[in-house]
C-alpha cells in the first residue's frame, strides 16, 4: 500500500527506441508472455505431445526407436499387471476420494466452530499436506511395518487381535493400507479449501432458516450444501485427478508390491519406462491414464459444476 | 472408517452454538443449570472429542517420526520392555549417523539450491504472464489465461517420460539444472493462476494515473503494480518453493547419482539398503527433511492457506 501513500515522480528522459519498444503494447504483450509460452511449450506441450508419439514407438532410454503402430497397446491388452493397475488405480481413486471428501467436508464443519487456539489447530491440521509427501509415505512404512507396526501393537494390547498385522504382505492388506495413507494425507487440503468456502455463506441464511424452524439437518442440506457446491466440485476434480495420477505414496509404501498386485498406472508406466527402459511401454500406460482422466474430470465438473444458477449466477 | 451420517448428524451444529441451547431448551423445558451442562455435554461430544481424533489421527504419524529417530535401537524394537509411545533415553545417535556418515548434508544443499532457484525463474515467468494477462487488455487474454489453467490439470506422471526422453536430448539428464528447468512446468501455471487473481484486485485507476503523468509501461510494473502485489508474491514464492521441495516423480526419474539427488529420493533410494532397514536413520531424515518446509509453514500460514485456496476459487 505504499505506493499510493507517497508521491512519485516519473522522470522522463528523452525517450530511448528501448523505452518506446516497451511502451508499444504489443511487443510489451509478447515480452511479458514468452518466458512463460517457451518454458511450457519446451517442457509441457512439447512433452505432452512426444509422449503420445512415444506410446506407438519401441523407444528405450537413450535411442529413438521406431513407430510400431498399436503393437505396445496390444501387449498391454494381454498383460494382466496392467489390468490390475487399472482395477487398482480405479478402486484406489473411487474410495479415497468418496473418503476424503466425507472426513474433509466433516473437519471442515468441525473447524467452522468456534473454539479456543482455532487458528493454531487449523495450521497444525494443514501439516500432513505441507510436509514432502515421501517422507510421511516413510513414516507410514515404518506404521506398516510386518514386526514393529505400532497399529499392531495398539490392538494386541486391547485383545482385539492376535498376532502382528502383515500389513504390506498380502494384496488386500496391501491395498487398504494404501488407501488409508492416502485418505490421511488428503484430508486437509479438502478441510482447509471447504472450510474457506464455509466461511464465504452469510450467516444471514442461517439465521432466516432458524426463523423459519429448520432442523440441523435441513440447514446444512438446503443451504451449506447447494452454497458449498461450486468449490465442492472443483475440490473435488483436483482430487480425482491428483489421486489417479499418484505415485509418491504407492512408490514409497509398497512399491508395486507385493508381486506387483499394489501398482498403480502411473508406478507401473514408472517401472517400465525408468528401471526398466522401455520408454515407449510406459508412455503407452501414461496415454492410457488420458481417456480415464479426461472423463472423471468432466464427469465431476459437470456433475456439481454446472449448478451456478443456485448461486444467483447465470447457468452458461 | 466415518460414516456419512456422522458429517451430517454433525451438521447440526454448524454456525451456531445458540442453535444447539435453543434445541436442548425446546425439546427439554429443563432448568438453566441442566440445559448448560446438556449442551456443554453435546458440545462436547459433537464438536471437539471428533476434532480432537482428528488432530490425533493427522499428527501421529509426525509424533512417530520425531520419536523414533531418537530412540536407540534397544528400544526401538523391544515393545515387552519399552512403551512405543515413549522414548526413555533419547539419543543423538540416528541423526549423528544422518549427518556424518552419509551424503544428507549435501543433499540438503541440491535441495535447496533446486528449489530456490526454480521458484524464482517460475515467480519471474508469472509475474510477466499474470500482468500481461490480468492488465494490458488484449484479445485473447482470457483464452491463454485458460490455457495456463489446463496446463496446471497436466499431472506430472504423465508427463515424466516423455520429460525424460527431452532432458536426455538436450543433455541435463542426471543434472540438477534439468530440475531446475522442469518444476517451472507446475509451478509456473499454479503461481500465474495466483497472481492473475492479485492482478485484478488491483484498481486500473491506479495505472491510469501513472500513465497520464507520463510514466511508461515498464515504470508502472515495478513501481505500482508490483509493490501492491507483494502479499500475492509471497503467497506464490512460498507455496512454489514448497512444491519445489516436495517434488518427488521428475527427481526419480531424472538424476540418477547419489550427489545429484534431493532429499525426497536420497532417502528413499540411497537410506533404504539391502533388507535391514534402519529405521532409526531413516526416520531422522525424514524429520530433518520435513522440518524446513514445516518452519517454512509456521512462518507464513496466512498466505500458504491464502494460496491454497484463491487456487481452488478461481
Amino acid at each position: 500500500m505504499d505506493a499510493t501513500a507517497e508521491t512519485l515522480t516519473f522522470t522522463r528522459r528523452p525517450d530511448s527506441w528501448l523505452t518506446r519498444l516497451f511502451d508499444y503494447k504489443p511487443f510489451l504483450i509478447a515480452a511479458c508472455l514468452a518466458p512463460t509460452v517457451v518454458l511450457l511449450g519446451l517442457f509441457l506441450t512439447y512433452p505432452l505431445g512426444l509422449g503420445i508419439w512415444l506410446a506407438f514407438t519401441d523407444s528405450t532410454i537413450g535411442q529413438p526407436g521406431s513407430f510400431i503402430g498399436f503393437e505396445n497397446f496390444v501387449t498391454l491388452a494381454g498383460d494382466p499387471v496392467f489390468w490390475m493397475s487399472v482395477t487398482n488405480t480405479i478402486f484406489y481413486t473411487a474410495t479415497t476420494t468418496v473418503a476424503k471428501l466425507v472426513l474433509g467436508l466433516w473437519l471442515a464443519l468441525l473447524l467452522n466452530n468456534n473454539f479456543p487456539f482455532k487458528s493454531f489447530i487449523r495450521a497444525i491440521v494443514l501439516l500432513p499436506f505441507i510436509v514432502p509427501t515421501v517422507l510421511s509415505a516413510i513414516a507410514w512404512w515404518w506404521i506398516y511395518s510386518p514386526q514393529f507396526s505400532v497399529v499392531s501393537y495398539v490392538l494386541i494390547r486391547l485383545h482385539l487381535i492376535d498376532s502382528n498385522i502383515n500389513f504390506l504382505g498380502t494384496p488386500w492388506a496391501a491395498r487398504w493400507s494404501l488407501v488409508v495413507a492416502n485418505i490421511w494425507r488428503g484430508i486437509p487440503f479438502i478441510a482447509i479449501t471447504l472450510l474457506a468456502g464455509l466461511q464465504t455463506i452469510s450467516p444471514s441464511l442461517y439465521e432466516a432458516a432458524l426463523l423459519d424452524g429448520a432442523s440441523g439437518w435441513q440447514r446444512f442440506r438446503r443451504i451449506t450444501l447447494p452454497m458449498l457446491t461450486p468449490i465442492l466440485s472443483v475440490v473435488m476434480t483436483l482430487t480425482i485427478l491428483f489421486t489417479f495420477t499418484d505415485f509418491q505414496l504407492v512408490y514409497a509404501i509398497t512399491r508395486g508390491g507385493p508381486f506387483n498386485t499394489t501398482h498403480l498406472m502411473a508406478t507401473l508406466a514408472f517401472q517400465r519406462a525408468i528401471p526398466g527402459t522401455q520408454l515407449g511401454e510406459g508412455a503407452a500406460i501414461a496415454v492410457a491414464m488420458i481417456p480415464f482422466l479426461a472423463a472423471a474430470t468432466l464427469a465431476s465438473y459437470f456433475g456439481l459444476g454446472r449448478r451456478k444458477w443456485q448461486q444467483g449466477g447465470t447457468d452458461e | 472408517m466415518n460414516s456419512a451420517s456422522d458429517a451430517l448428524a454433525d451438521a447440526d451444529d454448524l454456525g451456531a452454538g445458540a442453535a444447539v441451547l435453543e434445541k436442548g431448551g425446546a425439546s427439554r423445558g429443563d432448568g438453566p443449570e441442566r440445559l448448560a451442562w446438556d449442551s456443554r455435554f453435546r458440545r462436547f461430544v459433537v464438536i471437539y472429542l471428533p476434532l480432537a481424533i482428528f488432530v490425533v489421527v493427522l499428527l501421529f504419524p509426525f509424533y512417530w517420526m520425531a520419536i523414533t529417530a531418537i530412540k536407540p535401537d534397544d528400544e526401538m524394537y523391544d515393545y515387552k520392555r519399552f512403551n512405543p509411545f515413549w522414548v526413555y533415553h533419547p539419543t543423538l545417535h540416528n541423526i549423528r549417523v544422518l549427518l556424518f556418515e552419509t551424503s544428507y548434508p549435501h543433499w540438503l544443499t541440491v535441495t535447496m539450491t533446486v528449489a530456490f532457484a526454480a521458484t524464482a525463474l517460475s515467480l519471474l515467468c508469472s509475474v510477466l504472464g499474470a500482468y500481461a494477462i490480468a492488465r494490458l487488455r488484449f484479445r485473447g487474454a482470457q483464452t491463454v489465461g485458460l490455457a495456463i489453467y489446463l496446463a496446471y490439470m497436466v499431472p506430472p506422471s504423465i508427463l515424466f517420460i516423455p520429460l525424460a526422453s527431452v532432458v536426455f536430448q538436450v543433455g541435463l539428464y542426471d543434472s540438477p539444472i534439468a530440475l531446475i528447468l522442469t518444476y517451472p512446468t507446475f509451478l509456473i501455471p499454479f503461481c500465474t493462476w495466483l497472481l492473475i487473481g492479485y492482478f485484478k484486485s488491483i484498481p486500473y485507476e491506479l495505472e491510469e494515473c501513472a500513465l497520464i503523468d507520463g510514466a511508461s509501461r515498464l515504470q508502472i510494473l515495478r513501481r505500482i503494480t508490483l509493490p501492491l502485489a507483494v502479499p500475492g508474491l509471497i503467497s506464490a514464492g512460498i507455496f512454489a518453493f514448497t512444491l519445489s521441495w516436495n517434488e518427488f516423480i521428475y527427481a526419480l526419474a531424472f538424476i540418477q547419482s547419489s550427489e545429484n539427488k534431493t532429499v525426497p529420493v536420497a532417502i528413499l533410494t540411497e537410506l533404504v539398503t539391502g533388507d535391514v532397514y534402519q529405521w532409526g536413520s531413516l526416520m531422522a531424515g525424514a524429520l530433518l527433511g520435513s522440518l524446513p518446509v514445516a518452519i517454512f509453514y509456521s512462518f507464513f500460514v496466512e498466505y500458504y492457506v491464502s494460496s491454497l485456496t484463491g487456487g481452488v476459487k478461481e
